[in-house]
């Protein structure tokens, strides 16, 4: 009984052969940026719902600035990661490294250009998380975005690092596609979070 | 047992090594085995269960009488908020991950999860909340002082939670155990999605995958959407008690109908995802003891994905007395009655699964009876409460706890039971006890009944429901009593299981392969299944691979 | 103790309607549960027909097995419509009841009467703005005919969320922080009719009762006007309000007319026209106040009016003084 089912009138062995099913890690994080999406958007509707509605200054009209480089560089390290993917699927490790490296600079940019501006937010405006509703949603969206970002920098560094110690990173070449895609959605979720902040918001 | 069925004995099960206790816990705490952690999931779902089933008893006993003070109401407001979080995120939530990873993989004729490791992750993580949750008994306040346990009731109305209402750590403990504690289930329904897409054995298509598998695949998707979004309500929370931020913060601006808002968008399909469970067993359930294929299975499937969707569309229905507009009132009235049809078809095709059949009065079966007239009760009383002009009578009184104790008892528990009844067999390789089985039964129908059919009638003659206490003389006194009367039969019935799951793993009669004349791919394995499940990966045909095999004249596929 | 108060309707049976909103409400319950009703006999009773009727009879052969029938699509299409019909009815008839309660204007020259209920822990302070009154747990209000004289209400809350509950004249209205909202009623008969907090708001959710007094129209007008004054002077009590007014009592409490302006607990004015103390907690009776002053925390614990730790003569005259404030 145990090895019963395969005593089926026709096994049709053709069938077996045929039988394609995807890839469990693409499923899996597709799955995972939706579940992040979820997650980014009731912070969002929670920006949307509070925009305009705080009951004390300072207001996003006198003090906030569109970080327009920080914004240039993240987007475009999508496309430097892109490239970076597609060098390590043809074996030129040497290009691979170049764009991995622009594409953690331009990362990193986009992080100090975040940080300048939260300084001055908070030293220069006197803004802070507590200070009225512009703040609390301001701080937890962007912020929340911009630790997307640092874990997503983690792990560019981390194949940065092990790749220059000699480790064969096109074995990994799947998993270096898996990190690609999730640093795609945190440039796209920018886009929302930028359009939301920055334009609807002001 | 009604089946008398001649099958053949298994072979024994090749005898397992001699181990010492601490390697077999060792086999058990590092284990990443989908039909292990299956195990683990629903064992300590049981647990939580009792912790939270003695915390109803002490209700009870509080209100069966007027003025009475048997708890004070601090303690009471700590009972019934940690009485309904634990039901729902370390009762239902656990159950839902127990028995998807003990049978998705075998039903669709996979060696295991696709991610293993995740899964048992998911579950220590769980596991973690937990005991979190429990520990604010112990920390914070000490135990003298019953603690510092959430008092906020389970869904935490903010600013209740806020720090100028809630101060000491009640409610962080409420927020972070409820966060680690969906690890568990957003690490279930990513490896259920996956494997369902990934690893379904030749031949196995999405359309001939048991129904059983759809429902939990659904349920993932919505588990997916709907945790996240508590999660972040729940940041929020954090963040305003720990930072000082104003998301619920009604002294700045913050607004308390936010939190209502957040809460039921991930509330109302959580609801859905608590009963799906109990709908997945029902429709493996029903066809087997009635002998006949499940009734319109794509109807089935059309209406689980339906109830699927439309679920994230009627969260508002909770917040009828908020003073919404008219308008977005009778949108909700629209969407919450519209999703009574797809209910009403799963009922009606199960109802038509009997018809014609041959039905064996199993105790799996007899649970499944009764969640069905009960979850007819259940879905009426929710028509009624959707209608909002009365819904601002019921909303908050005790008819709302009648209508959704009897879904979640009268549903999901009854259908764990039922699944327990039907599965424990596979998982065990021992039948359990069917005479203590009707037992259990019988009394838990009495018992279940007693307990809130009269809560409907307390809620009509103006009962708010959370009232640690209340004068005589208001017509509730009567009600009240014996509906705490059905309560403590309702434990004995609860005992009577554990004492079943018990006695059976002891000296249960032996299984066998297939005790039920079933025909999905879990029972063509051993009982217990090893743990690579198949010796060899099978190739199925059709929706019922068993049926085919059993009945090579007359194959299931010849009608696909 | 049974419920305080003498001679309040004591059930507050949601069946039992006597303004319009709850008959509306009632009327459309009706409906839905004689809806429900037939589906659910219709319904059990297939249910049942099935389980039973085709069970296993004994002098079957075990291992014949049934027809196997897949489906059809003729009945599922018949149980996917017919419902969606009987959904439409009643989303149509809820619509209209929605509209019927919830956007209810005064009628031009109806001469309503206009309230403030703002939801406390725990216990409801009650304004008429266009009276000048200021009370507390319970709210007084005109019999009104063809829709002449109705209340209307504006909810507010100090705190957290409440729900105001007078199950016989309307359904809930949840009081939220930072929001009005918005509930009316035009009783019809007179009567005490109780109702309570409906929405979990803390330690003594249970005890944030309410009374609605409907009183017809010239009862009520002149129930304002004695409300409406200051405070009675009483000078044979003038030593006991002396001792009122160096207490704390007045930081919490207002006594119009006099110096204790507190805001914080309820307005003491006319105490003594009340029939409850606390929140419905007691029967308002002298002994009753008495105990009630002595030591609130032993009849509502956790509420925010603390034991003063009077002496025996403080609490005396503290009672004495509040007994004339009538």
């Amino acid at each position: 009984m145990a090895a019963g089912v395969n005593l089926l009138p026709i096994p049709p062995e053709e069938m077996e052969r045929s039988w394609k099913l995807p890839d469990p890690g693409t499923v899996g994080i597709i799955f995972f940026i939706i579940m992040e999406s979820a997650l980014f958007s009731l912070f969002v509707m929670a920006y949307l719902v509070y925009a305009g509605k705080s009951l004390t200054g300072p207001y996003p009209k006198d003090i906030l600035e569109a970080p327009i480089l920080g914004t240039i560089c993240l987007w475009s390290s999508s496309f430097t990661v892109w490239m970076a993917e597609r060098a390590l699927e043809k074996g030129r490790m040497l290009g691979f490294k170049l764009w991995w490296l622009a594409t953690i600079i331009l990362g990193l940019e986009f992080l100090n250009a975040t940080g300048l501006e939260w300084y001055r937010m908070i030293y220069h405006d006197h803004l802070t998380i507590a200070t009225n509703l512009f703040g609390t949603t301001f701080y937890s969206l962007v912020g929340l975005h911009a630790s997307h970002v640092c874990v997503g920098m983690f792990f560019l560094l981390i194949v940065f690092i092990v790749t220059l110690m000699g480790f064969p990173i096109q074995t990994q070449a799947r998993r270096v596609k898996f990190l690609s895609w999730y640093w795609h959605f945190v440039d796209g979720i920018w886009v929302v979070v930028f359009t939301v902040v920055y334009v609807i918001g002001k | 047992m009604a089946t008398s069925i001649d099958y053949p004995l298994p072979k024994p099960a090749p005898s397992p090594a001699e181990f010492s206790f601490s390697q077999a816990l060792w086999k058990w705490v590092a284990t990443v085995d989908a039909k292990r952690l299956g195990i683990m999931y629903t064992g300590t779902a049981f647990v939580f269960m009792l912790i939270g089933g003695c915390l109803a008893m002490v209700i009870r006993a509080q209100l069966m009488f007027p003025n009475s003070d048997v708890v004070g109401p601090d303690t009471y407001n700590r009972l019934f908020t940690m009485h309904g979080t634990t039901m729902i995120f370390f009762l239902a939530m656990p159950v839902i991950s127990g028995l998807s990873n003990f049978l998705v993989p075998l039903m669709i004729g996979a060696r295991d999860m696709v991610f293993p490791r995740l899964n048992a992750f998911g579950y220590w993580m769980f596991l973690c909340g937990g005991c979190l949750l429990y520990f604010s008994y112990i920390g914070g306040g000490g135990l003298g002082g019953a603690g510092s346990a959430p008092d906020a009731g389970w869904f935490a109305y903010a600013p209740l939670t806020e720090l100028a209402y809630s101060r000491g750590p009640s409610s962080d403990y409420w927020a972070l155990a409820i966060i680690l504690g969906g690890f568990g289930s957003l690490a279930t329904s990513i490896n259920v999605i996956a494997t369902c897409i990934c690893a379904r054995c030749p031949g196995m298509t999405l359309a001939r995958m048991p129904m059983f598998v759809w429902t939990m695949l659904t349920t993932a998707w919505l588990i997916i959407l709907a945790i996240p979004a508590l999660t972040a309500a729940q940041f929020m929370l954090l963040l305003d008690r720990y930072l000082g931020a104003n998301f619920f913060n009604t002294q700045n601006g913050g607004s308390a109908v936010l939190w209502q808002h957040f809460f039921w968008i991930f509330g109302h399909p959580e609801v859905y995802i608590v009963i799906f469970p109990a709908f997945a067993t029902l429709s493996e359930v029903i066809p087997v003891f009635s002998r006949k294929p499940l009734f319109g299975k794509p109807a089935m499937v059309g209406a689980i994905v339906a109830i699927g969707f439309i679920s994230l569309g009627v969260w508002a229905h909770h917040m009828f007395a908020v003073g919404l507009t008219p308008w977005s009132n009778t949108f909700f009235v629209a969407s919450s009655m519209i999703i009574a049809v797809p209910t009403g078809v799963k009922i009606f095709n199960w109802t038509a699964t009997m018809w014609g059949g041959k039905v064996r009065y199993s105790t799996a079966m007899l649970f499944c009876l009764a969640f069905l007239l009960q979850f007819l009760v259940a879905g009426l009383t929710g028509i009624m409460l959707a209608v909002a002009p009365f819904d601002w009578q019921l909303t908050d009184s005790y008819f709302v706890v009648a209508h959704f104790h009897y879904t979640l008892i009268g549903g999901t528990v009854f259908g764990v039971f039922a699944a327990t009844y039907y599965w424990y067999p596979k998982a065990v390789g021992k039948m359990m006890s069917e005479t203590l089985g009707k037992w259990h039964f019988w009394l838990m129908v009495i018992g279940f009944n007693l307990t809130f059919m009269p809560q409907h009638y307390l809620g009509i003659i103006g009962m708010p429901r959370r009232i640690y206490t209340y004068s005589p003389g208001r017509g509730w006194d009567l009600w009240n009593f014996w509906s705490s009367i059905g309560a403590y039969i309702q434990g004995i019935a609860v005992l009577l299981f554990v004492i079943n799951i018990i006695k059976s793993g002891i000296n249960g009669r032996p299984a066998g392969d297939d005790p039920w004349d079933a025909w999905t791919l879990e029972w063509s394995t051993t009982s217990p299944p090893p743990e690579y499940n198949f010796e060899k990966i099978p190739v199925v045909r059709s929706g019922r691979p068993l049926w085919d095999l059993k009945h090579p004249q007359d194959p299931d596929w010849k009608y696909e | 103790m049974a419920v305080p108060g003498s001679h309040a309707n004591r059930i507050a049976d949601t069946f039992n309607p006597v303004a319009t909103p709850a008959h509306m409400e009632k009327g459309i319950a009706i409906l839905t549960i004689a809806i429900c009703g037939v589906i659910f006999v219709i319904v059990a009773g297939l249910i049942v027909y099935a389980f039973v009727h085709y069970r296993v009879k004994r002098d079957e052969r075990e291992f014949e097995e049934p027809p196997q029938i897949y489906g059809s699509n003729q009945i599922e299409l018949a149980w996917t419509v017919i419902p969606i019909l009987i959904v439409f009815v009643l989303i149509g008839v809820s619509a209209r009841v929605i509209r019927a309660i919830q956007a209810h204007q005064p009628a031009p020259h109806s001469d309503p009467v206009y309230a403030t209920v703002v939801g406390h822990q725990w216990w409801w302070e009650v304004h008429y703005p266009n009276l000048g009154i200021t009370t507390a747990n319970e709210i007084h209000v005109p019999v009104s005919h063809d829709g002449r004289h109705a209340t209307f209400f504006t909810l507010e809350s100090a705190d957290v969320d409440h729900s105001f509950w007078v199950p016989q004249l309307s359904g809930k209205t949840d009081v939220i922080p930072n929001r009005n909202n918005f509930v009316w009623m035009d009783p019809s008969k007179a009567g005490v009719y109780i109702g309570q907090c409906a929405e979990y708001c803390g330690t003594q959710h249970a005890h944030m009762g309410l009374r609605v007094v409907a009183q017809p129209l010239p009862e009520f007008r002149k129930w304002a006007a004695a409300e409406a004054k200051p405070a009675v002077e009483d000078p044979s009590v003038a030593k006991d309000k002396a001792v009122f007014d160096s207490l704390a009592c007045i930081n919490c409490h207002t006594v119009r007319g006099t110096i204790a302006q507190g805001t914080f607990g309820p307005d003491l004015t006319h105490l003594m026209s009340r029939q409850t103390l606390g929140a419905g907690v007691l029967s308002n009776t002298p002994q009753h106040l008495r105990d009630w002053v002595n030591d609130p925390q032993k009849y509502k614990v956790g509420c925010k009016m603390p034991d003063m730790h009077l002496d025996d003569q403080q609490l005396t005259e503290v009672v004495a003084y509040l007994e004339t404030l009538k």
